[in-house]
């Protein structure tokens, strides 16, 4: 537990001590606000969050990757890892360690969208319970994504190589969802197999969750995806550690 | 302290450690030697429980290393190669780190750090980032890091490597206080270094030992300097090996 604590700490830090953290979030908070703006928040003329919310998984495809890329890609090039691995500390615990670290720091990006929460009250009367489970909503699938991005980034050495493959995993599982997607899909596939891309997908669970219904079927899909993962981040890691 | 037995391991084709067996004693300095490439930092790092043997194991300070690895790593301080630590962090807020790590808190990490940091001479350095120092300093940090939990037993992968000669006087002279009380085990490439640390030594070359004996005893029956006893028996291995193929 301890050894986790000391993961956790040292990471969360490092976001601060280098320029990455003010980077993402300056540039996060500026997109989120604008897509929500420019996507017409004000003609909907209705005090609620959903042109917010709509935009973040397509954002996250980007900004989430760029978060997750160094986790350990950064720590097998610098060598830090044959460090790390010869103090007292499982792969396990460190893996977690670095994951809530990074989680955290996207919730407080998230958090940092409080103004959009002050603007919709300021000019209306919205409802409470929708924000709060879109937070939630939004939260989990940063995590999500996040889980996908540290198995890729455990993959390769390279921040590169491991930035596109989590881009590239996290927009097929947010595509998969879109409808133009299930409506090309539904031409030449049997609609049990289009609802089960649909099924796998973040966006119809996220969207269900947004409308401010927590479902047993969306919070567990969450979290199978991000235990799922982080499972393989574990066993990759174990593996090529060393190489 | 240290019992190594039958450990192996190879990387696809090349066999980097080839079923080498020793025991290292406390109050013995082993000085692993080899040419490049002989296998010494993978015999060090499975030790560190960095990486798994293929086959074979060994135990520090009791503790299994395939068994038990964490026991293992608490009760050893290691400096990697190339003393890995990460750049974007200030000196003291690494050593706090490995301190989190070990558990050592409170008065026990205030007096950990009050005993390391003059011991490697890195209070000049203490408030400085770890990617702005000389490639002599961040040793001297990776040695602090070694050394910060009073460690029975020491893996020193090349400990000298990048220091300057006053430098590398300490470093030597700092083994040489230690070695009464703890079991170290330094790889390295200078001959010297040998003869000023070690108690003991072993040549390994290609993965398998060629000789375990004392540096004063290998002098006597080879008649010569280290370096040249090192050269005759390395170049012999090679030339075996030429024949056999």
């Amino acid at each position: 537990m301890n050894s986790f604590k000391a993961v956790f700490k040292r990471e969360l830090k490092s976001y601060f001590t280098t320029p990455l953290a003010y980077v993402f979030l300056v540039i996060f908070l500026f997109f989120s606000g604008y897509l929500t703006f420019k996507q017409g928040f004000y003609e909907v003329r209705q005090a609620d969050m959903r042109t917010f919310f709509m935009n973040l998984p397509l954002l996250f495809v980007f900004m989430v990757p760029a978060v997750a890329m160094r986790l350990w890609a950064e720590e097998r090039k610098v060598g830090s890892i044959e460090l790390l691995f010869t103090l007292p500390i499982t792969i396990r615990q460190a893996v977690l360690g670095k994951f809530f670290a990074a989680w955290l720091f996207l919730a407080i990006a998230l958090g940092l969208t409080f103004p959009m929460v002050m603007t919709v009250s300021y000019l209306g009367d919205p409802d409470v319970g929708l924000i709060i489970t879109g937070y939630i909503g939004s939260i989990l699938m940063a995590g999500g994504f996040l889980a996908i991005g540290c198995f890729f980034s455990a993959v390769s050495k390279n921040q590169v190589i491991s930035f596109v493959l989590s881009v590239v995993v996290c927009a097929i599982l947010v595509y998969a969802g879109m409808p133009t997607t299930m409506n090309y899909l539904s031409t030449f596939m049997p609609a049990g197999l289009v609802s089960a891309v649909e099924g796998m997908s973040f966006q119809g669970h996220f969207e269900s969750i947004q409308k401010g219904v927590l479902e047993f079927k969306d919070l567990a899909y969450f979290v199978l995806i991000i235990v799922g993962w982080v499972a393989a981040c574990t066993i990759v890691l174990d593996e090529r550690k060393a190489s | 302290m240290i019992e190594v037995k039958e450990l192996r391991r190879s990387f696809g084709s090349v066999v980097a450690v080839d079923g080498i067996s020793f025991e290292v004693e406390k109050g013995q300095v082993l000085g692993l030697l080899g040419p490049n490439g002989a296998g010494k930092t993978t015999a060090m790092r499975m030790l560190a429980c960095f990486i798994r043997p293929d086959s074979g194991t060994a135990s520090v300070c009791g503790h299994d290393i395939l068994q038990n690895p964490i026991e293992v790593r608490r009760s050893l301080g290691y400096l990697a190669e190339n003393s890995p630590a990460y750049p974007e962090m200030t000196v003291g807020g690494f050593l706090k780190f490995v301190c989190d790590v070990r558990e050592i808190r409170g008065v026990a990490r205030r007096r950990a750090l009050d005993r390391i940091v003059p011991t490697c001479s890195i209070e000049s350095v203490y408030h400085q980032t770890i990617e702005t120092l000389s490639k002599g300093y961040k040793r001297r940090v990776g040695l602090a890091q070694a050394l910060i939990h009073d460690p029975d037993v020491l893996i020193l992968d090349e400990p000298t490597d990048g220091l300057d000669p006053n430098q590398k006087f300490e470093v030597r002279k700092l083994i040489g206080k230690m070695a009464k009380e703890k079991c170290i085990v330094i790889s390295t490439h200078i001959l010297e270094e040998v003869e000023a640390v070690c108690s003991r030594t072993i040549i390994i070359a290609k993965g398998k030992i060629l000789v375990d004996s004392t540096p004063d005893k290998l002098k006597e029956e080879h008649e010569c300097s280290l370096d040249a006893v090192f050269r005759r028996i390395t170049k012999a291995n090679d030339s075996k090996d030429r024949k056999k193929r």
